[in-house]
């Protein structure tokens, strides 16, 4: 048995050092994104960066905070964590303060606090939780809703208060359930909705009906054995096609028009090219922006405070959502692959991590935070590059505001201490 | 298997976005270019461009400064149309020339600074000053432009204009709406007028608002100032030249013998070099291009190819001399002309038989038929004998580019075996096929400048120094080339006996009547046939009148080849002209005011109406004199008075 106090530096230090080289890169990096003139303090907290300095540090005190408290607590307490982060969400609809259109924020004097950055380790701790209680059964139909509504309300939330890009986020947890058991049809459903819903925007209802007609029937001769019956095929083709009618319907009216346009834009659904090139002249000019700062970076980039287009701020939003642009002109490519591959492997060593775990408990939450952090990754930089469309979320630990730094702060840290508690658990 | 979807993912999304990057910065990403980065302004200083002066030290161009409005087509703000209105007014453009030129400068590049307006008077850019904060996107660049101390020498001088796209392509130093040497000596001395431009770089932001200076402005330079020239032309004796030439059209070269300095170069009919200058160039220019009967753009002097006629055979006698095939002494008879076979080359009469000395001043063609025959049956095939020929000729500068500094030149032409083994075929060909070039016509061609080139390497005994047109550039050598001499394959005793034959043309032969008290000049006269195209078919003009000379006989100070297009005689007007010129150069004023009256009296203008008129019309012997009407006779008198000291 380890005795008490070596047993409190059992941290999984690897997790920590990408954190912490996370962190560091991303502060320089708001440094470029957000001096004005010369930097006389890096304290200087009329600047951004003087403030993400003291964000940075209050993240020390809070993880401090995160690894003294017992791992049983997070389990216990994971119900009440999540009714209190339900609950400051739908404050916000009375308390709640307007920036750029969305009602995302509390106001306490100067500074600002987004509780939906909060609300995605909460969802972490409750789908954990509500997993990983003996009775519960991911396979059948009762618990797949009530686990759905879990993470349903808090996306609602969100979504009402006009933030889709956070909403989003919590698609993550589809990589969850399915490592918990979510059957496989699930996933081929999922994908196949998706290749349909692009289909249809692309090509229209006709083509998209057309090729799900000709994919069912190559299956149905394919499949001698246990086949469904024609009625069945035929059933699933309506649906394929009332799913057609409702992406077109949605696109075409659900959607806000600046939405609808970065997905025209992103599918180049306008046929005449010049029509497209002005469109996204007029639309995606933070893309245009981003994609040439990042590459005018070239190999090894301008160097550090050396960004022309940084230092100009052609980016909008360079230092929250678009800091990856400045990370592209100012490091090259070396620096924007060295960010790609610390993610990455930040994230398959938590899933590593998760996996080891004994308790359930621990190895779902690990999932969760994986996924969570998997999905801010793909769409922000994705976005950044132009290879999804414009989605706003920002990056985790690198993009300013204290908020997103430590809601990913605490969703790490509770994984690094529930992990550190794995021998324990007997 | 469920274990590895989110693991999978990962690394495949990693990958994916690794191979974007790739794909951004490295395949599609451009090697970074300070002057691509539009969020770099570049504010450029232009540097004084050199002075251009002549050999005595007279200013001949100078600078002023010009205003060009500007436009970066992106950063452009849509204006009212209050504002529309009075920024078209100060312009002094139409709204439909605004929406022309923006269209213009936006299909050039959205980003790229582009001009507008060029070239500003002063008091439209004073106006224009104090209104500029309004309109967001244009702004004024000053620049310099050129201002002539004179109104000669256009062809000589040449002009500065913006610079094309070409160019910018091959030259990334230049920028739209850079000036750039287009003619004459701004062409061809461009950098070291020019100097270099100086450079600042500045940071902007996504407002175009200025910043900081880029890195500090470690970047940024100085502009380095062009430096002064001094050309070899006297500026004196180039507005006689042209003066002598109005009304006629041709080309005068005069070169100092001893250096290969181009005294003069005239080309006629020339045009006030200040046309070219200013907010009116380009269509001053046009009108100038597009005449294309006149050709004023055309310098005669260097551009235009002949049958240089009589004065050539002063080389074949030089050739004859060197391949020892005649003697000074020996006789030729001449029943007024040359036969051959059954064809027959006319003569005029004269003396027969002549030997060298009149062969040359009465310019027999008939021994000049004899003495080539001499040179090509000298060798076992009329190719060898045509080579040997050919070598000779070349060592005068004729047949190929000088290789000078002058911003136009032609080859001109002299034939070699292989230009006859072409037409013929090989070996199927005689001496008597090639005997025209015996006297000048045939195969041979040459520019005035060659021919004045020509007369030098004589008036020298056997060596020429490349013409040139730079005397001094501000503490700079001149290019070696136009200070070693070159040497023809002549040996120098050959030279007295031809340089006599040229001298007696002024004392007994074709041009005694051109004699200056005095001066003792060496010449020879010459005539070209030629022809034009009219409705198709070849109809002879009046002949070009040709002169070449060099004085005094020796030492000489100046070699001059003048050139009148159909000024029928060589005497006629280019003898008389080169004669004046010689005089003008040497003694600083005329005593034959008859002769100066009679070239600036008399124009050929009506000459060069004749194939225009769709008449039958007379040529040579037909065609008569015309004399300018008083008033303009006595304009050109006053001019002449006008030339400064």
């Amino acid at each position: 048995m380890l005795r008490e106090n070596q047993r409190r530096f059992k941290f999984d230090w690897l997790t920590i050092i990408l954190f912490l080289l996370l962190v560091g890169f991303g502060y320089i990096n708001i440094l470029s994104a957000s001096h004005v003139g010369d930097i006389t303090s890096y304290f200087d907290t009329s600047q951004l960066y003087g403030k993400q300095l003291i964000f940075i540090g209050l993240t020390f005190v809070l993880i401090i905070l995160i690894l003294s408290f017992e791992a049983k607590f997070y389990e216990r307490f994971a119900s009440l964590i999540y009714v209190v982060a339900i609950l400051s969400l739908l404050g916000l609809f009375v308390f709640g303060k307007d920036v750029n259109g969305a009602r995302s924020w509390y106001g306490i004097g100067s500074m600002t606090i987004q509780p939906s950055e909060f609300a995605k380790f909460a969802t972490a701790l409750a789908v954990a939780k509500y997993i990983s209680d003996l009775q519960t059964n991911m396979q059948t139909l009762k618990d797949q809703i009530r686990v759905a509504a879990i993470i349903f309300i808090p996306a609602l939330l969100i979504l009402l208060q006009n933030d889709a890009g956070s909403t989003m986020v919590y698609l993550a947890f589809f990589f969850v359930f399915y490592r918990e058991g979510l059957q496989q049809i699930y996933l081929v459903v999922a994908l196949s909705l998706i290749i349909l819903a692009v289909l249809t925007l692309k090509y229209g209802i006709v083509i998209s009906g057309i090729i799900t007609a000709l994919v069912l029937v190559t299956r149905y001769f394919l499949r001698k054995k246990k086949r469904a019956s024609v009625l069945q095929y035929v059933l699933v083709l309506l649906v394929a096609i009332g799913f057609s009618y409702g992406v077109k319907l949605f696109y075409q009216h659900g959607l806000k028009v600046h939405q609808q346009n970065r997905i025209t834009i992103f599918l180049r659904l306008e046929k005449d090219p010049i029509k497209l090139e002005q469109m996204r002249k007029r639309e995606a000019y933070n893309l245009i922006q981003s994609e040439q700062a990042i590459s005018s970076g070239g190999l090894i980039g301008k160097g550090f405070l050396q960004g022309t287009r940084t230092t100009g701020k052609f980016v909008p939003e360079q230092e929250t959502d678009y800091i990856f642009s400045t990370v592209g002109e100012e490091w090259g490519f070396v620096g924007s692959s060295f960010v790609v591959i610390l993610f990455v492997l930040l994230i398959t060593r938590v899933l590593y991590l998760a996996e080891a775990q004994k308790s359930q408990f621990s190895r779902v939450y690990g999932y969760g935070v994986a996924s969570i952090l998997f999905v801010h990754f793909t769409v922000n930089i994705g976005m950044v590059m132009g290879l999804i469309p414009t989605v706003g979320i920002p990056l985790p630990f690198f993009s300013y505001g204290g908020s997103g730094l430590w809601g990913f702060t605490i969703l790490l840290f509770i994984f690094i201490k529930l992990d550190s508690n794995k021998i324990n658990e007997w | 298997m469920r274990k590895l979807l989110l693991l999978t993912t990962v690394i495949l999304v990693g990958l994916v976005f690794i191979a974007r990057l790739f794909y951004l910065q490295i395949y599609g990403g451009y090697e970074y270019d300070v002057f691509e980065d539009s969020a770099i302004k570049k504010e450029y200083t232009y540097p004084k461009r050199g002075y251009v002066y002549d050999r005595n030290g007279k200013l001949l161009v100078a600078n002023q400064p010009s205003y060009d409005v500007m436009v970066i087509p992106r950063e452009v703000e849509p204006l009212s149309d209050e504002a529309l209105d009075e920024f078209c007014r100060l312009l002094k453009i139409s709204k439909e020339d605004y929406n022309k030129k923006f269209e213009r400068a936006k299909n050039y590049s959205p980003r790229l600074p582009s001009p507008f307006v060029s070239q500003l008077s002063k008091t439209d850019y004073a106006v224009l000053q104090e209104k500029m904060w309004k309109y967001v996107g244009f702004y004024i660049q000053k620049r310099s432009l050129r201002s002539y101390q004179t109104t000669i020498g256009a062809n000589v001088l040449g002009d500065i204009g913006e610079v094309n796209r070409t160019i910018i392509e091959k030259q990334p130093y230049y920028k739209l709406g850079d000036l750039i040497g287009k003619q004459g000596v701004e062409k061809t001395y461009e950098k070291t007028l020019r100097g270099v431009k100086g450079i600042r770089f500045i940071q902007k932001d996504r407002f175009n608002k200025d910043l900081s200076p880029f890195k500090e402005g470690k970047l940024d330079t100085l502009p380095v100032p062009g430096k002064d020239i001094t050309i070899t032309i006297d500026a004196r004796l180039q507005a006689y030249g042209e003066l002598l030439m109005t009304n006629k059209r041709g080309g005068i070269v005069a070169i100092e013998p001893s250096s290969g300095e181009i005294l003069a170069m005239v080309s006629g009919p020339s045009y006030n070099p200040n046309l070219l200058v200013g907010r009116d160039r380009s269509k001053n220019f046009n009108k100038l291009y597009k005449d294309s009967i006149a050709k004023p753009l055309f310098d005669r002097g260097l551009q235009a190819m002949y049958p240089p006629g009589s004065p050539f055979k002063t080389l074949n006698a030089l050739i004859a001399l060197q391949e020892g095939v005649v003697t000074t002494e020996e006789r030729f008879s001449c029943a007024m002309g040359y036969r051959y076979g059954n064809r027959k080359m006319g003569c005029h009469a004269h003396r027969s038989p002549a030997n060298m000395n009149i062969g040359i001043y009465e310019s027999c063609n008939a021994y000049f038929a004899n003495v080539y025959r001499r040179i090509m049956d000298k060798y076992d095939s009329p190719a060898e004998g045509m080579d040997n020929w050919s070598k000779h000729i070349k060592s005068f500068g004729l047949g190929n580019y000088l290789n000078n500094d002058l911003s136009v030149g032609q080859p001109g032409k002299v034939p070699t075996a292989a230009t006859y083994d072409r037409g013929y075929g090989k070996n199927r060909w005689y001496t008597t096929f090639t005997i025209s070039n015996a006297i000048g016509q045939g195969e041979v061609l040459a520019t005035p400048i060659q021919l004045a080139n020509m007369a030098a390497a004589i008036g020298n005994r056997g060596y020429f120094y490349t013409p040139h047109i730079i005397k001094e550039i501000e503490g700079e050598k001149i290019p070696s080339k136009f200070t070693t001499p070159k040497h023809t394959t002549i040996d120098k005793q050959h030279f007295e006996p031809v340089v006599q034959g040229m001298f007696d043309v002024y004392n007994k032969g074709t041009a005694n009547m051109l004699r200056v008290k005095d001066i003792e000049i060496c010449g020879k006269t010459g005539t070209a046939e030629n022809f034009a195209i009219i409705d198709s078919l070849k109809t002879q003009l009046t002949d070009h009148s040709i002169f070449v000379a060099f004085a005094p006989k020796d030492n000489p100070k100046i070699a001059i080849a003048v050139f009148v297009e159909n000024g029928y005689f060589g005497s006629r007007f280019a003898g008389r002209m080169a004669s004046l010129m010689i005089e003008y150069y040497m003694k600083g004023e005329i005593t034959r005011k008859d002769m100066e009256n009679f070239v600036l009296r008399y124009s050929l203008e009506h000459e060069y109406q004749k194939p225009f008129s769709n008449e039958p019309f007379g040529i040579n012997r037909q065609t008569t004199l015309e004399a300018i009407d008083e008033k303009a006779f006595q304009n050109l008198l006053k001019q002449k008075a006008e030339i400064p000291r």
